[in-house]
């Protein structure tokens, strides 16, 4: 194997294949990064631990047709450092020997021939803008449980009907829902599935950020399910997390009474202000009356902290109490100028959506579900 | 009970200057002992040992006892060997707290500024009291006489003018004595002292110090800093040498409760069944649940500790995401943290649950989940729990207990397994 490459396009390949490499391999081999230059001149970079795969693509002027392996990290951290001057990769028996410019690296190889397979790519199922996706994924993956003993719950929900997806999550003691259109590949596609939200986010950062279009391809029901996607060059694929996600729709209140509209900025600063005071666990409370709502945190003998701001409240006078962390979540997911919270009872879940102006309509694209900190009696 | 050496010439009167003294260290004599002495008088003069039947360890002994070998933290086996005779208990932990809490109580009456270090010591800073109720021995006697009048149980108590030298003075003091060293005889107190009895020299730092010929406090004492840094390290020797001195500058600091709950077993025979272990967890999670609400307390962190029958000790620890005192949660990481110890195949001989991170219940604000709070009844699963302890409120504490639905192995009582089990309080100590 024998190829020349340009050093930035390198080093952005390899950092991306080698981001999901197990700090901890099962298997040696599985620390690796398979490098296959082929003779029509696209180097393959690729990685692989049993659950998520990626592979990236990149242009070469491939002299000698041939695949290695080497340690990933090892070659994400020599590709990053090397000077701005082509670089050559070249397979000397058991070794990889990598020259740039004036520097010259030497890797040894591992047997390519014990490296797993990498799974296919599923049949194209439709196409997302990059940006609504990495949007709709932040806005969801927040919610998601990161407590790995609740595994069904470190996953985001993607349920797909026709034009519209619907991705959700929880932790259970939020709910995130966000809807959001794409093109099925073929119309009235259905399909569901479960995604690490961990995985998910990251694949959204990484191919949805350039702004271009991202191919999603499911398949499931053919023994290994598998969700992949595709964007420039750079294809990932994940297992889906198997389980029957519970039915959490149900839990958005059918009518709220009350609700108040805030300045979603302003909110997120005082909140951030009075939780100053609030330790780990203990809750900010939100008073809403006519007018204004006041932000109060800390109780008794500890520091306490309080700051009123504008709000219309329709309906009766409500207060309710919520851990801070949670509540400045939801409220820097929803990217609107005004939220929206209805209310059914201080101790039931709070939803929160979005609006454009104070007195406008709020939008279901968003919504975040939030139980209350309730006082033990 | 104290196993720290005593010198026989270290308890006389060292004089009667109470000038400088105002830290007095508590001790309850043979506690758990003198407890059941207490309820069943007949048991006086006899040889009594509390502790568990079979495998387990002995938790006090009478003087009586003592007097044929039995010590604390022994095998029962080995105790009933030296002295077949004894009186056996099996232990009431319910009934030591409760006389543990109102001893307590009464040391309140006196001055705020109680350090509990475990369920039968505290120290005292009576400074505030003196003017009140008079120097330290005044109120050291009248603390032992209302502790014996009221509850049956004596005390020890050292008077002295650090918590180090107090602690050394009522173990001189026992049993149901009271000593003083005042300000200028602590150094000639120490000086009688063979290095053992210094807190923090145990079997290890005492064969250090023989090698450079150091076996009293005296000898420790009169030795170079450096010499003693050589010996048993820069920051041990450092301290050491302070406490031959009798130099010791931690202060009395007001303890207001709990730090942890928890509540092992060591099974009557070795377990090799994971589902019996799991059991065995659930029950213990059930005790230590009912005990955080018994006290108001919620846990935040739940932790683990499994012992192997080569003797290996594991421990695991996992905070949970919300506070709780609620059996079915601490079960819950629990059995994951158990799943996640790597018992190398070999056969389990305890298990215990502790809650660690205890804040009070009272006005302590509970996450629900979206499931419990969209329900009729938020709150099912400690309703539950709540109602388990009204019913052994009524009809005693085995008369009800979660069960795993498991074996029948699981649903035996753990006295016809053979098993011991014990409960156990940590108090913060500094």
């Amino acid at each position: 194997m024998k190829f020349r490459v340009d050093r930035d396009v390198l080093a952005d390949a390899v950092t991306w294949t080698a981001r999901t490499l197990p700090a901890r391999p099962p298997a040696p081999v599985l620390a690796g990064v398979r490098i296959e230059a082929d003779a029509t001149g696209v180097i393959t970079l690729a990685s692989f631990d049993y659950e998520v795969s990626a592979r990236s693509e990149i242009p070469a002027e491939v002299a000698e047709p041939g695949t290695a392996l080497v340690s990933g990290r090892l070659l994400a951290d020599i590709a990053r450092a090397l000077p701005h001057k082509p670089v050559d990769v070249t397979v000397e028996g058991t070794k990889v020997v990598v020259t740039c410019g004036a520097s010259r690296f030497t890797l040894l190889t591992m047997p390519v021939e014990d490296y797993p397979t990498l799974p296919q790519m599923p049949e194209l199922s439709g196409t997302v803008s990059g940006d609504a996706l990495t949007l709709a994924v932040a806005q969801v993956s927040v919610a998601a449980s990161r407590d790995e003993t609740l595994p069904l719950l470190t996953g985001v929900r993607v349920e797909i009907d026709g034009e519209r997806i619907t991705l959700l999550s929880t932790d259970r003691y939020r709910l995130a829902l966000r809807e959001l259109t794409w093109t099925p590949a073929t119309p009235g596609f259905t399909a569901v599935a479960l995604v690490k939200a961990k995985t998910l986010t990251d694949v959204a950062k990484s191919l949805g950020s350039g702004g271009g279009l991202v191919n999603v391809g499911l398949s499931t029901g053919t023994g290994m399910d598998l969700i992949g996607f595709e964007a420039g060059g750079r294809h990932t694929t994940s297992q889906l997390v198997d389980g029957d996600y519970p039915a959490v729709r149900r839990l958005f209140p059918d009518a709220t009474p009350i609700h108040a509209v805030v300045p979603t900025q302003a909110l997120i600063e005082a909140a951030r202000r009075v939780s100053l005071v609030a330790e780990r666990n203990t809750p900010i409370r939100l008073a809403f009356s006519e007018g204004q709502v006041v932000l109060d945190a800390g109780q008794g003998d500890d520091a306490q902290a309080s700051e009123a701001l504008e709000a219309v409240l329709v309906g009766e006078d409500i207060t309710v109490a919520f851990n801070p962390q949670f509540l400045l979540d939801g409220l820097t997911a929803l990217g609107t100028d005004f939220v929206r919270l209805s209310f059914t009872h201080p101790n039931k879940p709070v939803e929160f959506t979005g609006q454009e102006s104070l007195d406008g309509e709020d939008s279901a694209d968003y919504r975040y579900l939030l139980v209350p900190i309730r006082f033990a009696g | 009970m104290s196993k720290a050496p005593r010198s026989a010439s270290a308890n006389r009167d060292w004089g009667s200057d109470e000038s400088g003294t105002s830290i007095l260290h508590v001790d309850m004599d043979a506690f758990f002992a003198m407890c059941e002495l207490a309820r069943r008088p007949e048991l006086r003069g006899l040889p009594v040992i509390v502790g568990g039947q079979g495998r387990g360890v002995v938790l006090a002994a009478t003087y009586e006892a003592r007097a044929f070998g039995v010590r604390s933290a022994m095998p029962m086996v080995s105790a009933m060997r030296l002295c077949p005779a004894a009186v056996i208990v099996p232990p009431d932990h319910r009934r030591y707290t409760e006389v543990s809490r109102a001893v307590m109580a009464t040391m309140a009456e006196i001055t705020p500024l109680i350090e509990q270090i475990s369920i039968d010591e505290a120290f005292m800073d009576v400074s505030g009291a003196r003017r009140r109720l008079g120097p330290p021995t005044v109120i050291g006697a009248r603390l032992r006489a209302q502790v014996q009048a009221a509850h049956g149980v004596t005390c020890s108590v050292g008077i002295a003018r650090n918590k180090f030298l107090a602690k050394l003075a009522s173990t001189h003091a026992k049993p149901d004595g009271m000593l003083l060293v005042p300000d200028g005889a602590s150094e000639a107190f120490l000086r009688t002292l063979p290095v053992g009895a210094i807190w923090g020299v145990g079997e290890k730092t005492e064969s250090l110090l023989a090698r450079w010929g150091i076996t009293t406090v005296a000898q420790l004492a009169d030795s170079d800093v450096a010499t003693l840094q050589a010996a048993v390290g820069r920051v041990h020797g450092a301290h050491l040498h302070d406490l031959a001195w009798g130099r010791d500058p931690r202060p009395v600091v007001a303890t207001a409760r709990e730090r942890s709950i928890g509540n092992e077993t060591t099974f009557g025979v070795d377990q090799h069944d994971l589902v019996v272990v799991q059991a065995r967890l659930l029950e213990l999670c059930d005790q230590v649940a009912a005990r955080c609400r018994e006290q108001g307390v919620v846990t935040r962190t739940v932790s683990l500790k499994v012992r192997t029958n080569d003797f290996r000790t594991l421990s695991r620890s996992r905070t949970l995401e919300v506070p709780t005192d609620v059996a079915r949660d601490l079960y819950r990481a629990a059995r994951d943290l158990l799943a996640a110890v790597d018992l190398r195949g070999l056969p389990v001989r305890l298990v215990g649950v502790r809650a660690e991170n205890l804040v009070e219940r009272d006005g302590f604000a509970e996450q629900l989940t979206l499931d419990e709070a969209t329900s009729s009844r938020p709150s099912a699963r400690r309703e539950a729990e709540l109602a388990l302890d009204a019913v052994r409120e009524r009809f005693g504490r085995r008369a009800i207990g979660l069960g795993a639905g498991g074996t029948s192995v699981a649903r035996q009582r753990p006295e016809d397994r053979g098993d011991n089990t014990r409960d156990s309080r940590h108090v913060n100590m500094t």
